[in-house]
């Protein structure tokens, strides 16, 4: 297994690390300041969280594991979000929550990104570009209404404007911006398909692990119940189901998470099924160890890699499929952004030769490039090939 | 034909290194060897896993494997420098005058073309030889190599035929063009002794019958002694000792070659049965099938003694492995009764209780497969203290401890994963997981097969060490009779699911034989050079 410290190397030096959390600490206490300048709770809470990330920030880079790399690394990306947060400080007031959130992401990527330093230093450029354009993906998402300019569903000018100063990406069919518009569209597209594949991953990969585990009648009834659910194309299944339930986001999501299971379950089943016919599980099942143990100790652990593997590429198909549903109106409803309707509600403009109506296109496209690109770097590493 | 055939050697090898390259950097696996093979010369390389034999064959043909490279030293085959020669010189060279015989031939061949094409493939694409005349050849060379039905075996797919043919079916195929040389790289090592013994003796007319050349590797000294001219062998990337082959075999000069040579003599005074005992386990006039009706055993009665190890042994397909699933409770008999201890055991394990289940335990043939990778030693040896002993924090850790030193290994071992430990030390952590459960009977199912002879020896005498001080029983399951003359204190001989002879070693080992004993125990190579050539003259003296 590559992904994994060693802590060979010494640390980065006890002065250059508490150097570094102070100056960390500074920013993040200016943050603090300014969001408690408009309001008390807001202030406090924002407080605590930075107050949290510093500690566990400070445990990290003092570790005598934690490379001179990693911890400028961490370091940087703190000033950054902290002089971020100064700059905009009255947005950041506004939607503390949204803060914490971009705060927790940006915590958890540096973090890992330090912990698993070593293996990320040998990733290749591909790799790096996938993992950065994923990450600026979700911060985008978390930070949404701090970034975009307008609000999301706000008339704020005539139709159809060129782009220009006052809309850098020219308004859309009703006089939206388009740009405040593409923000927005990444945080919703992206946390509904999140959920959705989420959702449909843990019902198929429970029920694929089961469906293998138990073997007999029951594999094969669920093997059959998917089979049935699988022969019907996926997007009329969909267009089906949401037609009769009517279109509401929690709908969506279920029925995605439905029709992603069934994929899932194949999969899992498979894997598993390799697993569970090595000796090691035999000698747990003569030991008299129930499903559960040899579900989640004798399985699980040696199918993890593929598994995360078809998550992050489950994700790409989840968004496109929800991009492709809004696109024919029964995905996400106006006024709502989203990628899918957007292209759709704009479509007109492409007659005239104007490319804005592929902005939102091209923003699928390029996380679905970027997702693959690090999932692939990913199976790379954790199935031991080597270059 | 070369004209300085006879003089200058086929194959130099002078001073070669072989470095890999690994995550700390590159490590030396071949520390500088010569080789030299005079044309129609047959040269053993044995030793361990390890020992580099398999990169010194490959070099033959001026090939290091993925992520390894000669670092220094020349490989000369008929005067051409083979080392950072370019591709193209050498692919002119394999297959044509250099051939390799892998050891499995299941994995070698490619499943979704019959034998005969892929027979054909080089002549054909080099351009030597017709489609029409190749496949003739190859069905005169499936005659020479005495497999059934040479002409139409050739028109088969590689699952349509049993090991020993696919095995010979592949030695056809690097006889193809009729090579100067060939690496044969333990090509007998994954069959019964039964098949070995067609192997090797197809091996042995093709090579006198064409003058070939031959590196053969294996890790079987009595195996090399049938074949070579000459014997080397290697350790740990180095020559530890080269020489004739009798001379090899009556006078070694080294220690280890001492050690190869003297593994076959252990054997240990059997335990008298105790009369008027009740067996710890009894299985009675036992029959099983598998789904689909097959029947694998047929009125299978056998007895396993308090203290006493019983050797079952069988080719494959013999049905001793099933025997071991339906005590285990994994195969349901459709006839008979198990006893164990006097009471009747439930067929099924999902009916037996925790307590049944901990007093009959198992260790398995590969022990890469049987150890979950993700745990540490500690997590595995841990879970059946906690499970069928319910101990838990110091004095759990005290008896994983203890475990540990029973099989010989350091309490550090604990910490690590599976991947960091060699085949016999996972074994013996796969043999102390079993008795950390304080079972009465241990069943063996080819524990020692996957293992090197020296590897096997150890553990093989750690079970009787550790038979001595926990009284346990065995149950040993194996094809090699080897083993059962060292260990066995009883011996059962099963063909296609029935018992054909048993009885006390003495009984079994003497004769008179059953038939198919005496065809197992003669298969066994001897350490003796004449041994098959004897055995052939009297097997066709039987027959003809």
């Amino acid at each position: 297994m590559a992904i994994h410290m060693t802590g060979r190397n010494g640390g980065i030096g006890g002065a250059g690390a508490l150097t570094a959390v102070l100056a960390a600490g500074l920013v993040l206490a200016a943050f603090a300041a300014a969001a408690l300048a408009s309001g008390k709770t807001a202030g406090l809470a924002v407080g605590a969280a930075a107050a949290l990330h510093l500690v566990l920030l400070a445990r990290a880079l003092l570790r005598p594991s934690a490379t001179p790399s990693a911890a400028t690394a961490i370091l940087l990306a703190t000033v950054v979000y902290g002089a971020g947060a100064l700059a905009l400080h009255s947005r950041f007031a506004a939607f503390p929550g949204s803060g914490l959130v971009g705060l927790a992401i940006l915590h958890v990527t540096v973090l890992t990104a330090a912990r698993q330093w070593r293996t990320l230093r040998k990733a290749p450029p591909s790799a790096m570009i996938g993992l950065a354009v994923t990450f600026a993906y979700a911060m985008i998402a978390a930070l949404a209404p701090l970034l975009a300019p307008y609000p999301e569903a706000a008339i704020v000018g005539s139709e159809y404007e060129p782009w220009g100063a006052d809309f850098v990406l020219g308004t859309d069919n009703l006089g939206r911006d388009m740009l405040s518009r593409l923000i927005f569209a990444t945080r919703n597209t992206i946390s509904i398909a999140a959920v959705a594949t989420a959702l449909g991953f843990a019902a198929g990969a429970a029920a694929g692990l089961l469906a293998a585990t138990i073997g007999g009648w029951i594999d094969t009834a669920m093997g059959r119940v998917v089979d049935i659910l699988m022969a019907i194309p996926q997007l009329i299944f969909a267009l089906l189901i949401l037609t009769i339930v009517g279109t509401s986001i929690t709908s969506l999501v279920l029925v995605i998470a439905v029709v992603d299971a069934t994929r899932v379950f194949r999969l899992v089943r498979a894997v598993s099924m390799n697993v569970l016919a090595l000796e090691f599980v035999e000698a747990a099942r003569l030991r008299g160890e129930g499903l559960l143990w040899i579900i989640r100790r004798e399985v699980l652990p040696n199918i993890t890699a593929p598994l995360i593997v078809e998550f992050g590429i489950r994700f790409c198909f989840v968004f496109l499929f929800i991009s492709s549903l809004s696109f024919l109106g029964l995905g996400i409803q106006p006024p709502t952004a989203d990628w899918g309707s957007m292209v759709r509600e704009n479509a007109a403009l492409i007659v005239y030769g104007d490319i804005t109506p592929l902005l939102p296109a091209g923003a699928i496209a390029v996380l679905a490039v970027a997702i693959n690109l690090a999932v692939d770097w990913f199976l790379h590493t954790s199935s031991g090939l080597k270059e | 034909m070369n004209t300085n055939a006879g003089t200058a050697p086929l194959l130099e090898i002078a001073g070669l290194r072989v470095e890999v390259t690994t995550d700390d950097g590159p490590r030396e696996v071949v520390h500088g060897v010569d080789l030299t093979l005079r044309r129609g010369e047959i040269l053993g390389l044995i030793g361990e896993s390890g020992a580099g034999k398999s990169t010194l064959g490959l070099a033959a043909l001026g090939f290091a494997r993925d992520g390894s490279r000669f670092s220094a030293g020349s490989i000369r085959f008929d005067g051409q420098e083979l080392v950072g020669a370019p591709e193209r010189q050498l692919r002119a060279l394999r297959g044509l005058r250099v051939a390799y015989v892998a050891q499995s031939a299941a994995a070698s061949f490619n499943p979704a073309h019959n034998l005969i094409d892929q027979y054909a493939e080089i002549p054909v694409g080099r351009g030597l030889k017709s489609r029409r005349q190749a496949q003739a050849e190859a069905q005169e060379m499936y005659r020479t190599l005495l497999l059934p039905d040479p002409g139409g075996i050739g028109y088969r797919y590689p699952h349509q035929v049993s090991g020993g043919q696919l095995q010979r079916a592949m030695i056809a195929m690097a006889m193809a063009c009729q090579p100067e040389l060939i690496v044969f790289d333990e090509p007998t090592t994954a069959l019964d002794v039964t098949t070995q013994v067609e192997v090797l003796t197809a091996i042995k007319l093709i090579v006198e019958k064409f003058g070939t050349a031959a590196l053969y590797i294996t890790h079987d000294l009595a195996v090399v002694a049938q074949m070579a001219d000459r014997i080397m062998v290697l350790r740990h990337g180095r020559v530890v000792e080269e020489g004739e082959t009798r001379r090899m075999l009556s006078t070694p000069r080294e220690a280890y070659t001492r050690d190869l040579l003297g593994l076959r003599a252990a054997a240990r005074p059997a335990v008298p049965a105790e009369a008027g005992e009740e067996p710890l386990l009894r299985v009675d006039n036992v029959s099983a099938a598998y789904g689909g009706g097959f029947k694998i055993l047929h009125d299978v009665s056998i007895a396993v003694g308090r203290r006493r190890t019983v050797a079952v042994v069988g080719e494959s397909g013999s049905g001793k492995s099933s025997l071991a699933r339906v005590i285990t409770g994994l195969l349901p008999p459709s006839e008979g009764r198990i006893l164990f201890d006097g009471a009747p055991l439930p067929p099924r394990m999902r009916q037996r209780s925790r307590a049944h289940l901990k007093r009959i335990q198992m260790i398995y043939q590969s022990p890469d497969t049987a150890l979950n990778p993700r745990q540490r030693v500690n997590e595995i040896l841990m879970r059946p203290l906690e499970f069928y002993l319910r101990l838990n924090g110091r004095e759990r850790q005290e008896r994983i401890d203890r475990l540990l030193e029973m099989i010989e290994l350091d309490p550090g071992y604990g910490q690590r994963f599976p991947d960091e430990l060699s085949g016999g030390e996972k074994q013996r952590v796969c043999i102390a997981r079993a008795l950390a459960a304080e079972p009465d009977l241990i069943i063996c199912d080819e524990v020692t097969s996957a293992l090197d002879q020296l590897v096997a020896q150890g553990i093989l005498k750690l079970l009787q060490r550790l038979q001595d001080e926990l009284s346990v029983s065995f149950l040993f399951i194996t094809h090699d009779l080897v083993t059962v003359k060292a260990i066995a204190d009883e011996i059962i001989v099963m063909q296609n699911g029935r018992v054909v002879e048993q009885g006390a070693r003495e009984t079994v080992l003497a004769p008179p034989h059953h038939p198919y004993t005496e065809l197992l125990l003669s298969s066994v190579p001897q350490m003796d050079p004449d041994w098959l050539d004897r055995l052939l003259a009297a097997r066709s003296g039987a027959t003809g």
